[in-house]
């Protein structure tokens, strides 16, 4: 072996308990978790076959998809706005935009929810509030539905789409929106023909964050969701906590693994992921 | 595009203030249909406030810009059909060259055939319509720039306004564009104002140069005259280099007078213009060039002992720095081929002038 080769393999063997670690707590695990779903109860793909012929299966899939982009689509839409309004402020108006937008992601994801119950249940503070006003006559289903788990989610979401759509946002140059103008596009035209395309990447890449963090959504659904509005990560814990149905449970697991990668994986093809991913431009 | 389809500008008391600072202080400039006028000041003298004013960028806070006597101060810049070709040229960078030419067309609505016709002439005009389907960051510096030339022009504007067009590219294509520019001046034959804080540029390109120091008008002239007859002594030093002498104004003349120095008396010649009163102070500026070394029993108007302090070669000349008694340093610049000596540090040298090569000027007001 040459001198270059032995340094190689030391270099190697620094990486190697990380690599232990990584293999111990999580490659093991989730080889175990495909593992279970094609050996319980009995070897064989009898789990997977559930996709195909359970309603119930299918059900849980088609809410949680239902769902999932139904946040995305909101949480991008109210991030655009943000993240383009935060680009167009001064300097110092943009610290506080930001702060406030970093804030509620500080705050531990049970009592935001909890807080969304208490504002939206029979007697919460928004149906009183119409109650009051005369808008309505009847409390209005705010919560334990789809509509209530849509409204958590896409609270807790919408950070997640500010921040990439914002470093993209930055990227523009401003002189490209000024000749724009100068070369006569109204303002309008100027966001359309320019802003926009400019802006779109991160637009995708914020997509797909929100979207594969959605998908796996657990602790929002299953309180805003009150047990009526199942979504996959719940129903899983259902499976194998409450019912024991391991193979059930894993094989539902496992095709959330296999979603988020294929998304991942499409995706990849159109945008450059270390950027949605924090490694910057 | 039509020839002499130039308009005239005019800038009328332009002022800009941020706050306290004031950006453009009171500046009044005509400028002719088809004319090619350069705003020349370092940075920080108000040139490009200037030229985003008369674009619509910049609300001034008192005078006016007229478009052909027309009031055109309030009217927003997508309005004002005005070319613009940007520091950097801020190409849009998710166009191809031709939907880039094609932007400002677009956005007045025109159709796709026409919009093809113009795109296709004012890429030949820049002798780019090979390049049409690039995107542009896979063009060099000098296409790119080119590029915007062709998306400002393609709409017909009233005037083209160019910020530092050549600022960023490298020496010699500068001085290929700046040629380029000339001529596609003289070819369009439209009113083209362009921001430089490059002299060179000003000189080689302008009909006409508008020099500003902190937000004022200083001097307004063809470049030769800036060049030849500098108002002021900040005009002398930021077009070309400059000696300055400073002395007693004696025996005035008409078209001269006397400026004593020291012990020195030198004849100055100011051509027409009434001649200073005697006793007042007054200042020369004399051009390095100006000034050459005699040869043994050469003469000339005015005469003056020294001593090499340092000398450079430059290819085409000499760059001398020469000591002397009453006139302090002066700087001196040679043709390298003809100089009656061979430069060597400490060589007593005698330095001579005709008196029409030093000219008065003013003080700058501070």
């Amino acid at each position: 072996m040459s001198a270059a080769g032995r340094t190689g393999a030391g270099w190697w063997l620094l990486i190697l308990p990380a690599f232990l670690l990584l293999v111990v707590f999580y490659v093991a695990p989730i080889a175990q978790v495909l593992t279970i779903s094609v050996t319980e109860p009995e070897l064989g793909l009898g789990n997977y076959e559930r996709l195909f012929t359970s309603s119930a299966v299918q059900r849980v899939i088609e809410t949680t998809l239902r769902i999932c982009l139904i946040t995305t689509v909101l949480a991008l839409l109210l991030g655009y706005g943000i993240a383009y309004a935060i680009t167009l402020a001064r300097p110092r108006a943009q610290g506080w935009w930001i702060l406030a937008v970093l804030v509620p992601l500080w705050i531990s994801v049970l009592v935001r929810a909890f807080a969304w119950v208490t504002l939206l249940r029979r007697q919460g503070l928004v149906n009183n509030a119409l109650l009051g006003a005369g808008v309505i006559d009847e409390p209005l289903p705010l919560v334990w539905n789809e509509f209530g788990i849509i409204v958590g989610m896409v609270h807790y979401m919408v950070p997640f789409a500010v921040l990439p759509m914002l470093a993209s946002m930055r990227e523009i140059d401003p002189r490209l929106l000024a000749a724009a103008r100068g070369l006569g596009a109204s303002r309008g035209e100027v966001f359309r023909r320019v802003f926009l395309p400019l802006s779109l990447p991160g637009v995708i890449a914020a997509g797909v964050l929100v979207f594969i963090f959605s998908l796996g959504f657990y602790i929002t659904p299953a309180i805003l969701g009150g047990g009526k509005t199942l979504m996959v990560a719940e129903w899983i814990s259902l499976q194998i906590l409450d019912l024991i149905r391991w193979g059930l449970g894993t094989m539902m697991a496992t095709m959330l693994i296999a979603a988020i990668l294929v998304t991942l994986l499409v995706f990849s093809r159109i945008v450059d992921l270390r950027r949605i991913f924090g490694a910057g431009a | 595009m039509s020839a002499a389809a130039g308009h005239a500008l005019g800038l009328r008391g332009l002022t800009k203030r941020y706050g306290d600072f004031i950006a453009v202080n009171d500046v009044s400039l005509e400028i002719e249909q088809g004319e090619f006028v350069t705003l020349l000041g370092p940075s920080g003298s108000g040139k490009t406030t200037i030229l985003m004013a008369i674009a619509g960028f910049v609300a001034p806070s008192e005078g006016a810009v007229l478009l052909d006597g027309r009031d055109i101060t309030p009217l927003p810049p997508e309005k004002r059909n005005f070319g613009m070709v940007f520091q950097g040229y801020a190409l849009f960078p998710h166009m191809t060259v031709a939907e880039n030419v094609a932007f400002p067309l677009r956005v007045r609505g025109m159709s796709r055939a026409d919009r093809d016709a113009k795109v296709r002439a004012a890429l030949d005009l820049v002798q780019l319509a090979q390049f049409s389907g690039r995107l542009p960051k896979q063009l060099s510096g000098g296409q790119q720039q080119r590029v915007a030339l062709a998306r400002a022009l393609v709409f017909d504007p009233s005037l083209l306004l160019l910020d530092e067009p050549l600022s960023a590219l490298d020496k010699k294509l500068r001085a290929e564009l700046q040629e380029e520019l000339k001529a596609l001046h003289r070819r369009v034959g439209r009113t083209f104002i362009n921001v430089t804080h490059d002299q060179e540029e000003a000189l080689s390109m302008s009909d006409r140069i508008a020099i500003l120091n902190h937000g004022r008008l200083v001097q307004a002239g063809a470049p030769g005259e800036l060049y030849e007859r500098p108002r002021t002594r900040f005009v002398a030093d930021f077009l070309g280099k400059s000696n300055f002498l400073e002395g007693t104004v004696r025996q005035p003349a008409p078209g001269g007078f006397m400026l004593e120095v020291g012990a020195s008396r030198l004849a100055v010649a100011h051509g027409p213009g009434t001649a200073p009163s005697p006793g007042t102070r007054s200042l020369l500026s004399l051009r390095p060039e100006k000034i050459s070394l005699l040869a043994e029993g050469e003469a000339a108007e005015n005469q003056v002992e020294g001593r090499i302090l340092s000398w450079a070669y430059l290819g085409a000349g000499f760059a001398l720095r020469i000591a002397t008694a009453d006139l302090g340093e002066l700087r001196a610049v040679l043709p390298s081929w003809k100089s009656p000596v061979a430069p060597a540090e400490d060589l007593p040298v005698r330095l001579g002038w005709s008196a029409d090569a030093a000219v008065p000027v003013e003080e700058d007001a501070a």
